[in-house]
């Protein structure tokens, strides 16, 4: 039987896992990564001529980043691996990768989208000042290039990211000016009895906590931030908001590093024709996966934080799923109790995230609350009060329509930023429920295409 | 569960005129029709303006149309210049200049005498010799062996435009009913009736569709169906760049993957558009921006301004756009049915022409004729002579 032609977008925990199982079963799949080097965001692997150790760049997870890189090293001969390649398109079972400005067509009989996540972004007057970072990015300087963002660095947003990549900063011995969480410590109390479902992840939260208040960072939870202030000439110059007693407080700082959990990247999903849905809890659209992976698209399946965003651990055990399904729906035998021990621990970690997003929620209301002079789409320039003119005098009710009129999400990076805070905005102008406002389709290229490519046929 | 929650909307609703379709034609329309005291209901299944009508181009372009169509463009051109006071609104439109170029020295000849049937008909084209686009134009691939330029022709914003009809019809007092299917039309006595798939029911003396790549659709229910096929168009947009380029430029070939097109808008970003078209899926109403149209558009838009070889593209679309096979818009009254019109089918080119076809249709409706020669585009030339009992067609 001819081995089915597999291709694995992504080269993160998710990816790594889904090729190592599928050469395992004896195929050679293709492993398209947009990076120059494997092991995704939180593994990410710095340039080859840097020296720090793996307890450096990975601290308590060092063993993980060097087990799955020295696991993708040995892979390496055994796929068709494509770094620094942007898969920018798929359409007729074929993923458009282009490399070096070249774009080719390569053909598959199943797709794993192991794509990861970005940032989940709320706006705020003055993130457009030269300075402000998503979380992130914050880390990625620190990690790949050993930089920090600024000399005096504000953290703020909510969720787990937030105290790792403050503590990290510190670890680091970069100045933490504050970190500011709009969500109120109450609702970690609240939370705990999911969040003992990974007890050494919580363990791990609390360190770094312990280990920011010993570098006596100024920590605040429950603020409602207020803006970032600046000039357009000198950028980011201080951070405004309200403690949990309404007490305005003013940091100064030269650098934000912002942040509201992740976003699933699901444009690729999207233009593989995969159906959509919404999640209440995390008030986002994802796309529609059964507990392997599959998605509604035959041949088309989706692993790690681009299906659910659940985090490293979990992107490498739904990795091995998506591989478990394709071999599964190729006519391959799998291990029943390696799918188990994957599901099992799937679930342990699902029922933990439903912790964190108890214990740190998208504070909605602020998106809608955002002044009418608050950027809302950095690349386009629109502001809350463009987005609520479409929306009241316009009458947009829908994200595409008020993209339509109003632009926002209409420039390089199509809305990832910005899309999930507008569609907050929206639903409060129209006064309709956010999942009524539904989700900007993605539109190919996934990231800018230079005009310059060319078809090697 | 509930009967009471599954009754039909039997609600009923009487104008003058029901319009099926809410894209540019229809929105236009409704907006002439009140414009001339007649009350109008617009339907549209989605959302007014979100197939064909705002994703194509927006190029508003006269030269290089089937001549007997230059009164009409020239009506609706008129209308273009006038907007902002018509409606209250800004659609974008800027008249800064359309130069349609070609390649080879043999397309020359067709340039100079379409410029000059053009001038019989109300259309100033210049001629510009190769010297003339170089110096002109330098950023042009020296390929170009001459163009024809019009200078008051230009382009606006598709997004913008049937929306904003529609808006102005609603504030002029017609009544604009987005989401509704429409399940039936028919003919009920003296009124035409459109029934939706919820129940409602629309009537009115007289009935246009205005249903783009689904007109014949509606056509068909009164014996007039259409060999219309659905076609998507290529489209991308780059990221901005400082504006320095004003004039829309059209390259004329006989060759399809030759044909490009571009526009810069004040904010910066070029839009593109033409090469190979892709298939739509009205049943679906979706049609996708194929990799392959965009790598051919990429190609031949780097070899008509090499300097774009530079630039990223940030985003790419289609629709669905109605053809006829012989690339003629269907306008005007049902060949059968007294009180039905039709305006579908414009084969790419109808977002010039939008404002011209709602002025049209609305005279032609209040009025029963229209000044505007319109008869190339009668639903009768596609009449089928009905078999005589036991005879032969011939």
């Amino acid at each position: 039987m001819a081995q089915p032609r597999v291709i694995v977008i992504g080269a993160g925990p998710a990816g790594v896992r889904c090729a190592q199982t599928l050469v395992a079963a004896g195929i050679r799949p293709t492993v398209i990564e947009e990076g120059r080097r494997d092991g995704g965001q939180i593994y990410r692997r710095q340039p080859e001529s840097f020296k720090r150790s793996y307890e450096t760049l990975y601290g308590d997870t060092a063993d993980r980043a060097k087990s799955l890189h020295s696991d993708f090293d040995a892979l390496r001969s055994q796929i068709d691996y494509r770094p620094e390649t942007l898969a920018w398109n798929v359409a007729n079972s074929m993923v458009y990768a282009v490399k070096a400005g070249v774009s080719t067509p390569v053909p598959f009989d199943a797709l794993v989208v192991c794509a990861g996540a970005t940032d989940r972004l709320m706006p705020i007057p003055g993130w457009d000042f030269a300075g402000t970072y998503s979380l992130g990015g914050a880390q990625i300087a620190l990690k790949a290039q050993a930089c920090s963002i600024g000399r005096q660095v504000v953290f703020m947003g909510t969720g787990p990211l937030l105290y790792l990549v403050a503590a990290q900063y510190v670890a680091a011995g970069a100045k933490v000016a504050a970190v500011l969480d709009t969500s109120p410590f109450s609702l970690r109390i609240g939370a705990l009895p999911k969040l003992l479902a990974q007890p050494a992840a919580l363990a791990k939260g609390m360190r770094l906590v312990a280990s920011l208040k010993r570098a006596r960072v100024p920590l605040y939870s429950g603020v409602k931030l207020i803006e970032i202030t600046g000039d357009a000439h000198d950028g980011v110059q201080g951070v405004v908001f309200d403690d949990s007693k309404d007490v305005r407080r003013t940091v100064q700082c030269d650098a934000v590093g912002l942040g509201y959990h992740l976003r699933p990247e699901t444009q690729l999903a999207d233009l593989a024709r995969c159906e959509f849905e919404f999640h209440a809890g995390r008030r986002l659209w994802m796309p529609k996966v059964d507990d392997m992976g599959r998605s509604s698209v035959k041949g088309v399946y989706l692993a790690g934080d681009s299906a659910r965003v659940l985090g490293a651990d979990a992107a490498e055990a739904s990795g091995r799923l998506a591989a478990f399904a394709v071999l599964q729906d190729h006519g391959h035998k799998v291990p029943a109790d390696q799918v188990q021990a994957a599901e099992a621990s799937l679930a342990r970690i699902r029922r933990f995230q439903a912790g964190l997003n108890q214990a740190f929620p998208w504070p909605h209301a602020q998106a809608a609350d955002l002044p009418d002079h608050a950027v809302v789409c950095r690349c386009e320039n629109v502001t809350a009060g463009d987005l609520r003119h479409v929306v009241n005098e316009m009458g947009a009710q829908e994200a595409n329509r008020a993209k339509a009129f109003s632009r926002v999400g209409m420039g390089r990076c199509q809305g990832r930023y910005c899309g999930v805070a507008g569609a907050e905005i929206i639903a409060q102008a129209a006064g309709v429920p956010v999942e009524l406002v539904g989700r900007l389709r993605g539109q190919a290229p996934i990231k800018p295409l230079t005009i310059a490519v060319e078809d090697p046929a | 569960m509930s009967t009471l929650m599954n009754a039909p909307d039997q609600r009923r609703y009487d104008a003058d005129v029901v319009i099926v379709g809410g894209g540019f034609m229809g929105a236009a329309t409704a907006f002439f029709l009140r414009q001339r005291g007649r009350s109008v209901i617009l339907l549209e299944r989605g959302l007014v303006g979100q197939q064909a009508s705002g994703v194509n181009f927006g190029n508003v372009r006269r030269q290089g149309r089937f001549l007997p169509q230059l009164p009409l463009a020239n009506r609706s051109r008129a209308i273009w210049g006038r907007l902002p006071e018509l409606l209250g609104e800004d659609v974008e439109f800027l008249p800064s200049g359309h130069v349609r170029l070609c390649y080879d020295p043999v397309h020359l000849d067709a340039l100079e005498e379409y410029a000059k049937a053009a001038r019989q008909l109300g259309l100033d084209l210049e001629l510009l010799s190769q010297q003339t686009v170089r110096k002109r134009f330098p950023y042009l691939t020296h390929e170009v062996a001459g163009a024809s330029y019009a200078p008051v022709d230009g382009h606006a914003n598709p997004r913008l435009a049937a929306p904003a009809f529609a808006r102005a019809a609603v504030r002029a007092g017609a009544k604009v009913i987005e989401n509704t299917e429409i399940a039936a039309v028919e003919k009920d006595g003296e009124d035409f009736r459109a029934t939706a798939t919820d129940g409602r029911i629309f009537r009115a003396p007289a009935m246009l569709i205005t249903a783009g790549a689904w007109g014949s659709l509606l056509s068909e229910q009164f014996g007039e169906a259409v060999p219309i096929v659905a076609r998507g168009p290529q489209m991308s947009v780059t990221e901005p760049i400082p504006y320095k380029m004003r004039e829309v430029f059209g390259v004329m070939t006989k060759i399809e993957r030759e044909v490009v097109y571009c526009r810069q808008i004040p904010r910066g970003n070029i839009i593109i558009g033409g090469s190979t078209r892709g298939p739509a899926f009205p049943d679906i109403r979706r049609a996708y921006a194929l990799p392959t149209s965009t790598m051919t558009q990429m190609a031949e838009i780097r070899r008509l301004i090499p300097a774009f070889g530079r630039l990223n593209i940030i985003r790419t679309w289609s629709g669905i756009e109605g053809y006829m096979p012989d690339d003629r818009p269907i306008m005007g009254p049902s060949g059968k049915v007294s009180g039905l019109f039709y305006a579908f089918g414009f084969c790419g080119h109808g977002f010039q022409l939008g404002p011209g076809v709602g002025d049209v249709m609305a005279e032609l409706i209040d009025t029963g004729s229209t000044t505007t020669p319109i008869e190339p585009f009668q639903m009768a030339r596609f009449a089928v002579p009905v078999a005589v009992a036991g005879g032969v067609d011939e």
